[in-house]
């Protein structure tokens, strides 16, 4: 086995003892590349069916292909895809597009506490009528118990310490100093009741291990990740105001892992496109303590 | 280097770049993180401008810089000046790439410790040439051998405190190998080095010229990737069974992944412990192209080329290698970790491949304090970060190898009030002798404080004797009706019968048990002991499970014992081995059925008269 074949095997592994082990379980799918990827290994696991919600956050400030993407692929693939938001803060406008806040908070109201409320059901769901090939108001409000994220190791510090099956209690906080032990392949899957638990089947990957599996799998990506003619190219995708595009010449797959080998990005942080980054001190700490994926 | 290294070997294992988890571990403050820190430098692993960064703090802080402040730096945790969890870094040499999981030396963190050596291919172990051997590096030591990484080197740090002389790097390799040999561990290689200064990391020190084996670099790179799992018999334990029928897939899937060996298309394989047989049919996958053959390591699934029934938690094997061990009662060795100790007299849920079981302490045979290897025979728990013999009872069955034969199918982890609070590997298979269950039935009856009434007098004023009738199979069967149909066909005709449903108790005397799965086993004594009582007052006591299988069975006709039981199963069942004294079709014809078990009574005499 080479080593994407190992990193699949052990996050289909993952994928599945989640499956077994929570019956009120979700994967959040950002659109991103790496949420993509795991995606894409559910149906690994599951061979060819995704028989766990899919949710994804809409701030309304995702670059529009992004949405587009994401609706065409549920389709396709029979995502039982579901999204929720902030309505009262995009209402309120307490956002930072609308100059009332800074990004920080801007970020805690359209991510943090939309994803807590739709975890926990407190908030409206929209779930996709593949019949009508549109959203409508989800009538299931369960709480989710398990969620599945896409979070890498490599990406900044705060991930690196993170468990495959991570506690979470009530608030979504986490003492990332007392976490329970993972032997071997035995993960914590027993949880009292009232908390729930985030399961991280792509803790191993780097970010070209996600290229070259999308390359070789011929997983179906957001164009915004390749560099259509400006010299430029987005490496992490979030919401428009907040999201800036590296300098690349890259308009390929095969360009992309040439260009994460070659190291002319080292030495740049993957998500140093991602203003809100280095208002949180550069470390993500704060907003991962508080619920932020 | 000298030509003498393992990488023409490993190529021919596969010429893609090869990527190797390290374990760094060792008592506070002997120097890992330096270690770490200058790995990353050496190797230009490290974000350009970080170094000088972190030189310019400390001369604006006036404090000399250190290595090690680069790792606490790139980790945000400068503050708090110790590693509190266990962190990856990334690095590459020529040949291929690292993982490093950098393991807390504190011994508040160690739990975090074993969550990364449980990962690792190979441990790098630091000890600290002035201080010596501390507590942590045995403790360390012994739990990188229990975690089953075979290679481990150590790395005897700050040689440059010591003067770079030769006597203390021979006296510390002497007393540690000394150490180790106790608890059968063989490092691959012993190396002086100081972390601060550079020695022997990345290049041969010229201040230890009497020193000319592997730098650390080149150890790593000499460490054997490949785990030798695939010459040995293959062991696949079942995580799930998946049909997505609502999908329009027909597919009926065992998932899992292999843990060991191989299977082909067309071999017989045999589920433990249920005992079924059936032959691989298929290998599934997704977006793959079609394969016949799937060995150790894959996440795969199979489909069988008969129907038969079985369960998550099952191990599936070959029938044509050596067969693993099939028991309920154990000899293992145990690490605890739980802040309450391992008792006897308390559930525990064990978990060994994908199996899930009840587990009790049955025995302790001697415990172990790992900093200084002392046995105490005496003691009858566990307390925190002991290491013990000792005996375990599952409630049923499970299928498992001896870890020194198959470690990945010999080891398990305890969970205790919803915490992983242990892990250990399986010595052997007790089994034959006396179970917690048969010792408990041996001293319940011997205490059974009998009335004065005579089972004989009982018989003649009831006019039949007293049964334990159980009815089982699928959900949907129709058993219940049958059940509580016979009751009432019994009751009329003026004989003491009496029907439970499993609801009435599940509110009632199982209350406090809650909804979880795990209480199955307590579930089924209770039933079991309610029939002892309730077939001692003569009564013909009748009770429905669902999808009893052979331990179930069994477990209940030891508990009712001496009194006996029928058990009658409704449609397909799910017995390998035991068979049922009566066997009625799934459907509703209940008037039929109850005169079919009417008869049966008659012919056991268990009634004597009975007309519909």
């Amino acid at each position: 086995m080479d080593h994407l074949q190992k990193l699949e095997a052990q996050s289909v592994y993952i994928l599945r003892e989640a499956y077994r082990e929570f019956r009120n379980l979700c994967m959040l799918w950002s659109i991103g590349k790496d949420s993509t990827v795991m995606l894409w290994l559910a149906r690994k696991a599951f061979f060819g069916h995704v028989p766990i919600p899919l949710v994804h956050i809409d701030t309304h400030y995702k670059i529009p292909e992004m949405i587009e993407y994401r609706d065409r692929i549920a389709l396709d693939w029979n995502l039982n895809m579901v999204y929720g938001e902030n309505r009262e803060a995009l209402e309120n406008r307490e956002t930072f597009p609308d100059g009332r806040t800074d990004r920080i908070t801007c970020c805690r109201n359209l991510k943090s506490e939309a994803l807590k409320h739709t975890l926990s059901g407190a908030w409206p769901r929209y779930r996709l009528d593949h019949e009508l090939g549109r959203y409508v108001p989800d009538k299931d409000n369960s709480p989710y118990t398990g969620v599945i994220v896409g979070v890498r190791a490599d990406e900044e510090g705060s991930r690196s310490k993170e468990r495959y099956f991570s506690p979470r209690d009530q608030d979504n906080s986490w003492d990332v100093g007392d976490q329970p032990p993972e032997f071997w392949n035995q993960f914590k899957t027993d949880f009292a009741p009232g908390t729930h638990v985030r399961i991280h089947p792509l803790l191993d990957w780097t970010e070209l291990n996600i290229w070259e599996y999308i390359e070789r799998e011929k997983i179906p990506v957001v164009s915004l990740y390749f560099n259509q003619g400006n010299g430029h190219r987005y490496r992490s995708l979030g919401c428009y105001p907040c999201t800036n595009p590296v300098e690349s010449d890259a308009r390929t797959l095969r360009d992309i892992i040439d260009e994460l080998g070659s190291g002319k990005l080292s030495n740049i942080a993957e998500r140093s496109g991602r203003a809100q980054d280095s208002e949180d001190g550069g470390g993500l700490e704060t907003l991962r303590r508080e619920g932020y994926m | 280097m000298d030509g003498n290294v393992n990488k023409p070997e490993q190529m021919e294992i596969s010429n893609e770049r090869g990527q190797m988890n390290i374990v760094i571990v060792g008592h506070v403050d002997h120097g890992k993180s330096t270690v770490i820190g200058r790995l990353l430098a050496d190797t230009g692993s490290l974000p350009s401008g970080k170094l000088e960064a972190v030189r310019e703090t400390c001369r604006r802080n006036s404090k000399p810089f250190e290595y090690a402040f680069l790792l606490d730096a790139l980790k945000d945790e400068q503050s708090q000046g110790i590693t509190i969890d266990m962190a990856r870094c990334f690095f590459k040499t020529p040949y291929r790439d690292y993982i490093i999981i950098d393991a807390p030396g504190h011994i508040e963190f160690l739990k975090n410790m074993i969550t990364g050596a449980s990962r690792a291919e190979a441990a790098l172990l630091v000890i600290d040439a002035v201080e010596g051997i501390q507590e942590n590096s045995k403790r360390h030591g012994h739990m990188v051998s229990m975690l089953g990484v075979k290679q481990v080197t150590v790395l005897v740090n700050k040689m440059d405190l010591a003067g770079y002389r030769r006597e203390v790097f021979d006296r510390l390799r002497e007393e540690y190998s000394r150490f180790l040999s106790q608890i059968d561990v063989t490092p691959v290689s012993f190396i002086p080095i100081s972390a601060r200064e550079g020695d022997n990391i990345a290049t041969h020190s010229p201040k230890m010229e009497w020193y000319r084996d592997a730098t650390v670099l080149e150890q790593l790179d000499r460490f054997l990737s490949c785990r030798q799992l695939g010459g040995k018999p293959f062991r696949f334990p079942v995580q799930d069974i998946y049909k997505f029928t609502g999908s329009n897939d027909d597919r009926r899937i065992v998932a899992g992944t292999i843990e060991t060996g191989s299977v082909s298309v067309g071999d017989e394989v045999l589920f433990l412990p249920s005992g079924k047989k059936s032959v691989i049919q298929s290998v599934e996958a997704f977006n793959a192209p079609l394969k016949t053959l799937a060995t150790a390591g894959e996440s795969s699934g199979f489909t069988l080329s008969t129907q038969i029934y079985i369960r998550p938690g099952e191990l599936m094997v070959r029938t044509d290698e050596p067969l693993p061990e099939v028991g309920n009662r154990i000899r293992v060795n145990i690490f605890w970790l739980g802040r309450a100790p391992l008792v006897k007299g308390k559930e525990y849920k064990l978990k060994l491949g994908s199996a899930r079981a009840t587990a009790r302490l049955a025995e302790v045979r001697n415990t172990l304090d790992a900093s200084d290897l002392s046995f105490s025979r005496s003691k009858q728990q566990l307390d925190c970060r002991d290491v013990g013999e000792c005996v375990l009872e599952t409630s049923r069955p499970i299928a498992f190898d001896q870890a020194f034969i198959n470690e990945t199918t010999g080891r398990f982890v305890l969970i205790d009030n919803y915490e992983i609070a242990g892990g250990g590997i399986v010595l052997e298979n007790l089994s034959s002798g006396e179970s917690l269950l048969q010792r408990h039935i041996r001293e319940r009856e011997s205490h059974w404080e009998k009335g004065l009434v005579s089972t004989e007098l009982r018989e003649t004023v009831n006019g039949h004797q007293a049964k334990f009738i159980v009815f089982t199979g699928k959900p949907g069967t129709g058993k219940r009706a049958v059940a509580r149909a016979l009751e009432q066909a019994l009751f009329e005709r003026g004989l003491n019968a009496y029907y439970l449903g499993v609801a009435s108790i599940d509110m009632g005397l199982d209350a406090d048990l809650g909804y979880h799965n795990d209480q199955t086993g307590e579930r089924l004594r209770r039933i079991g002991e309610l029939a002892r009582i309730f077939t001692d007052a003569g009564l013909i006591f009748i009770t429905t499970i669902d999808d009893a299988d052979d331990f179930d069975i069994e477990t209940l006709k030891q508990l009712n014992e001496p009194n006996e039981i029928l058990v009658i199963s409704t449609g397909e069942h799910g017995f390998s081995r035991y068979e049922p004294d009566f066997q009625l079709p799934s459907g509703d014809n209940v008037e039929e059925a109850v005169s079919e078990v009417a008869r049966l009574l008659k012919k056991r005499e268990i009634i004597i008269e009975y007309e519909i």
